[in-house]
């Protein structure tokens, strides 16, 4: 099997490292960069757990290979969070609206709600639902994460 | 659930690309990966060598031609569903491309990649077929073009032959008097058909049928091209459109239809008739606005 020398920018940090051919980018940020905030569930594409930013659009981290994002900029729940524990907008509406039970399908959803944000600020409940169509929440608290979108949408203030 | 050992590669031009599918054993080409990727995470597929067609330029282009869209290779889903001009140009394709996965497989999954994977009940091989499309190879012996209606050989299963890799798809673009629909029936949404119909219509003047590509898809170990179904709208109005003899046209053909735990042979054929009449009413409503 190939090893590759690769240099990606992760969460805005350049990172240098060694991977090999058939290592996933979310076994790369889990297991080599230690950010296990990007959750694995199905991998193989149906669940959206492992949801993550490549150059800005979201895609799943189980599909792609490590190797196929060098040069790429990677952002994972961790870089959209911030390091002093403050909640963005799209977190505090996940907790005001109870858009979370056991949190496993969480970063997924809120790296998925962000992109969907920065498209489409305004989405109406139609397009909210088809964004997030591609991710399950296995506790199915459906209700209370599309509430949190909605909130957003409509400019709620939520208390970080 | 991880993938078995491959060695991967990163060609620059379509010529290197066409040398490495020659000479390395056991190669495949990986473009989004939005197919192959979970069929190597589950073990169902095993390739000593994987051919990335991502950093290829030429591969990356959309582009309109006189009478024609050609979308290459590593061109993603999202692309051409964000690009109000291709949507224009091939409306039938856009129309398909939300059932296709959800966004975030479309965002790497590849138009070329749909097809040449070739899943009997995906979208976009359907609408190449009722479209009447082309598909372009290469290979290190040359290019060829291969007809839709050629390229389909059974599931996961194309013309390609050994060597081979699919350059660049073209869809005519729609006439001014066209409407088009895509309808299925699915599990959940982005799951693949259970049974579905894409349809493109053009009328004439009076508001008839002067040309019709439709293909069904699910319910059969390819896309389907519903030839009965043209022959029985040509020159029909959406008035006098006698819509039960289009279900039963749509599934006269049809003697393998999958049986499996989504759905019986029965259910899928029911279901296919009911697709396909709705989504002829669809497009013929919509040409006739
Ligand atoms: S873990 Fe990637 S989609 Fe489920
Ligand atoms: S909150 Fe438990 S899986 Fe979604």
């Amino acid at each position: 099997m190939s090893e590759h020398e690769i240099s990606v920018v992760v969460n805005g940090a350049r990172r240098s490292v060694r991977v090999p051919s058939r290592l996933s980018l979310a076994d790369l940020l889990r297991d080599k960069l230690g950010l296990t905030g990007t959750h694995l569930g199905c991998e193989h594409g149906a669940c959206g757990a492992c949801s993550v930013l490549v150059n800005g659009e979201v895609v799943r981290a189980c599909l792609m290979f490590a190797v196929q994002v060098d040069g790429d900029e990677v952002t994972t729940i961790e870089g959209i969070g911030s390091e002093d524990g403050v909640l963005t907008p799209v977190q505090a509406a996940f907790r005001d609206c109870h858009g979370l039970q056991c949190g496993f399908c969480t970063p997924g959803f809120v790296v998925t709600v962000t992109a969907l944000l920065e498209r489409n600020p305004a989405p109406d409940d139609g397009e909210i639902r088809t964004a997030l169509s591609g991710n399950l929440c296995r506790c199915t608290g459906y209700q209370g994460i599309i509430e949190a979108v909605r909130s957003l949408r409509s400019g709620v203030e939520h208390a970080d | 659930m991880k993938a078995a050992p491959f060695d991967y590669h990163r060609p620059e031009t379509i010529d290197d690309a066409a040398d490495m599918l020659g000479a390395l054993p056991d190669a495949r080409v990986l473009a989004g990966g939005q197919s192959l990727v979970p069929m190597l995470n589950l073990r169902l597929a095993y390739f000593d060598n994987l051919i990335d067609i991502r950093g290829i330029r030429e591969l990356s282009m959309a582009s309109t031609l006189s009478d024609t869209v050609r979308i290459g290779a590593s061109v993603t889903q999202a692309e051409v569903e964000l690009n109000s001009d291709l949507a224009r140009s091939v409306p039938l394709v856009a129309r398909a491309l939300p059932f296709v996965g959800h966004f975030p497989l479309r965002n790497r999954g590849t138009v070329c990649g749909s097809i040449a994977h070739a899943d009997p009940a995906a979208e976009l091989p359907a609408v190449l077929v009722a479209l009447g499309g082309t598909v372009e190879v290469t290979s290190t012996s040359g290019r060829r073009e291969i007809p839709a209606g050629e390229f389909f050989l059974g599931t996961w299963w194309t013309a390609l032959k050994e060597g081979e890799l699919v350059e660049a798809v073209r869809f005519p673009i729609a006439g001014d008097r066209s409407g088009c629909a895509v309808r299925e029936v699915a599990r959940r949404h982005g799951d693949f058909a259970i049974a579905g119909s894409a349809v493109h219509v053009e009328v004439d003047d009076a508001g008839c049928v002067a040309h019709s590509g439709i293909a069904m898809f699910g319910v059969a170990s390819t896309p389907v091209h519903a030839r009965e179904v043209e022959e029985l709208i040509r020159g029909a109005r959406l008035g006098d459109l006698d819509i039960e003899a289009v279900g039963a046209a749509a599934v006269a053909g049809l003697d393998d239809i999958p049986d499996d735990s989504n759905a019986s042979s029965l259910e899928r054929r029911t279901l296919a008739a009911v697709v396909a009449r709705r989504a002829v009413v669809d497009a013929l409503s919509e040409a006739t606005r």
